[in-house]
């Protein structure tokens, strides 16, 4: 293991999935001479040389779109979305050829194309460059979706989406590329559709993605003090789920609470909730489900506004208190 | 050119012939199973534009890649796709190219370095000009060629593709089928230009147009789009004006456009022009083409047998089929 930063964890396994496979090339906007907008691929271009590290024009559609033929014949790109948000100018290629070519072509052409693009709120950039838009992609079928909340998954988790055949959607957390945290040495891949535990306690599992894994553990931190153990479960990939490790820990305490920073209504954890309902999980439960969620509002520009519409440390304890003390 | 003309040479004149009339054959049983009942869903067809797809890829190699668009059974043909397996996958059989999944507006045939047709108007652009950068980064010499209506030039995706593919001076020839209109809309109307290959000189690459109803026109010009992309010296525009004969898809009504101008187009069908060329040329005799005209009448008629007599599609591993396998 060695300390590094998220951000350095991504850097990381992109250079060493290009040194693994010359397939392997990346295309973005300002990921070479600038090293990216927050400094992810930093002096990659240096190492790997403008070939592989390409800047593009400010274009997401023509660069996923490229990504997608490239990866039809022969390459592995990986894309750089700069803001997540900007995937809707790119929502074509990716949900209407990525996602969809290798069904709708019966089967004879695959994608192996890596979309990485930072998603999240806490940066004052407001909202067209804040938002958490994973059910966005979990919502099409023919994409991988996964969320790495530390800098080890950030690392690992990046290595399996570049092994996989089909199209993956990576979703980094802006708030999470200046933490740390321990990382595994070489090549470990953390494998897809495999969810963690970084805690286990006996009242109650949060479910959460994202930044909210950290402020979940934060959470439970506090509530440890407070004689209320929780179990964090990070589900890591969003789509496949790991739906036996979120119902065996949910029936383990019998109170759920679902954690995400995206909007309420349909979002990833609404899916959650469902699948835990119509389970074995149901008739173990103690208490209802709860979902703590950001507001359905866009995400607004003044930190207070900001921090008031998703998720905090103390929203999480609150909610947890209530659901212990309540069921 | 010095190159001896198409219609000179005996092999290539009958090799022409055939892939013309194979396509419009094609297309015409396509439209006669739908009209009997017997043919699901839409379909968009491309006869009197068939001198463009047989021409370009032509001047194309095996391996090299084609994207295409909805109205892309031409291109398939012309880069060499079987007709039965297409023929089975418009009529949703087990055995059609994509066992019954995508229909007429997704076949895709890697073997003949079709990356496939494309519900999306310009969807294919971006993917040609990736296909372009994989192959140039891969240090191949392969070419792509982007087939793509004229109502792509109103999409987003046809200027980024075009702007990075300039950019990077990719192996790619952007080949736009100017069928007069996208759906109802007249592209003269859409895109204010006389010329519509005026365009490329706004993103820095060569243009051109020609007429798409002369085979000999539309071979020349992608010949040296295609050696320019070769060569290493990027990407180009070229415009084939050609004309569809048939409304955009069943549920058109033909009220954007008038008899007298079909009937006008009609009288320039590519097919019986080439013909003519070759019987003025004295390469091949009134008995040959009858010959070739049967010949893949009877094809076609087999083709359609047997894609009725193959197995209709399963949908039993239909959420099996949505993701490629993981490499244990």
């Amino acid at each position: 293991m060695s300390e590094m930063t998220y951000a350095e964890a991504v850097r990381s396994a992109l250079a060493i999935a290009m040194e693994q496979d010359e397939r392997v090339f990346l295309m973005g906007e300002d990921v070479g001479t600038y090293g990216g907008a927050f400094g992810v691929t930093g002096d990659l271009i240096h190492r790997m040389g403008a070939q592989r590290i390409r800047d593009t024009t400010i274009s997401e559609l023509g660069i996923v779109g490229m990504g997608v033929g490239a990866a039809m014949t022969g390459m592995r790109p990986v894309v750089e979305i700069q803001f997540s948000d900007f995937s809707a100018q790119a929502m074509d290629q990716i949900a209407n050829q990525a996602a969809k070519i290798h069904f709708m072509l019966g089967g004879a052409v695959s994608v192996p194309l890596v979309i990485r693009a930072p998603g999240g709120s806490g940066t004052g950039a407001a909202a067209q460059h804040s938002q958490s838009l994973e059910a966005w992609f979990t919502h099409v079928p023919g994409l991988k979706v996964v969320m790495p909340a530390t800098a080890d998954d950030a690392k690992g988790l990046l290595l399996a989406a570049i092994d996989d055949p089909n199209p993956v959607v990576v979703l980094e957390h802006k708030l999470l590329y200046r933490t740390s945290g321990p990382v595994r040495e070489g090549a470990e891949r953390t494998p897809l559709g495999v969810a963690a535990v970084p805690r286990r306690g006996t009242d109650l599992t949060i479910v959460a993605t994202g930044v909210q894994v950290s402020r979940s553990l934060e959470a439970a931190e506090q509530l440890a003090q407070e004689g209320i153990e929780a179990t964090v479960v990070d589900p890591r990939t969003l789509k496949p789920l790991d739906e036996e490790t979120i119902a065996a820990e949910a029936i383990a305490t019998g109170r759920v609470l679902l954690v995400q920073e995206a909007v309420r209504t349909l979002g990833f954890m609404s899916e959650v909730a469902a699948l835990l309902s119509e389970g074995e999980a149901f008739v173990h439960l103690k208490a209802p489900i709860r979902r703590l969620t950001g507001l359905d509002v866009p995400i607004p520009y003044a930190p207070q506004l900001e921090r008031a519409v998703v998720p905090q440390v103390e929203d999480i304890v609150a909610a947890a208190q209530t659901l212990v003390r309540e069921w | 050119m010095n190159a001896p003309k198409i219609a000179e040479d005996a092999g290539r004149a009958r090799e022409s012939l055939r892939t013309m009339w194979r396509i419009r054959r094609f297309e015409e049983a396509v439209e006669e199973l739908y009209g009997r009942g017997l043919m699901h869903g839409t379909m968009h067809l491309s006869i009197g534009q068939e001198a463009v797809p047989t021409a370009v890829c032509q001047t194309l190699r095996r391996d090299d890649y084609i994207t295409s668009t909805h109205r892309g059974h031409g291109h398939c043909i012309a880069k060499g796709a079987d007709p039965e397996s297409m023929m089975a996958e418009l009529l949703a059989k087990e055995t059609g190219y994509c066992r019954g999944r995508g229909g007429s507006m997704h076949i895709a045939d890697t073997a003949t370095g079709n990356l496939g047709a494309n519900g999306i108007v310009a969807g294919g652009v971006p993917i040609a000009a990736g296909a372009a950068l994989s192959a140039s980064m891969r240090g191949t010499d392969q070419v792509a060629v982007c087939f793509h209506g004229d109502g792509a030039l109103g999409e987003g995706a046809w200027h980024e593709a075009v702007v990075l593919a300039a950019m990077w001076r990719l192996p790619v020839v952007f080949l736009c089928e100017d069928n007069h209109y996208g759906m109802s809309m007249s592209s003269r109307r859409a895109f204010g230009l006389a010329d519509l290959s005026d365009r490329a000189r706004g993103y820095g690459i060569p243009g051109v147009s020609v007429d798409g109803n002369d085979l000999q026109a539309v071979h020349d010009a992608a010949a040296e789009a295609v050696g320019r992309a070769r060569a290493g010296e990027g990407p180009s525009l070229v415009v084939a004006t050609t004309y569809r004969w048939r409304g955009h898809s069943k549920s058109d009504k033909n009220l954007y456009r008038t008899r007298e101008e079909i009937e006008e187009w009609r009288a320039q069908d590519p097919i019986v022009r080439f013909e003519r060329a070759v019987l003025e040329a004295g390469t091949l005799t009134a008995t040959d083409l009858e010959q070739i005209g049967q010949e893949v009448r009877s094809e076609l008629r087999t083709a359609v047998q047997r894609a009725h007599a193959a197995p209709d599609a399963r949908p039993d591993d239909l959420l099996e089929s949505v993701y490629a396998e993981v490499d244990a």
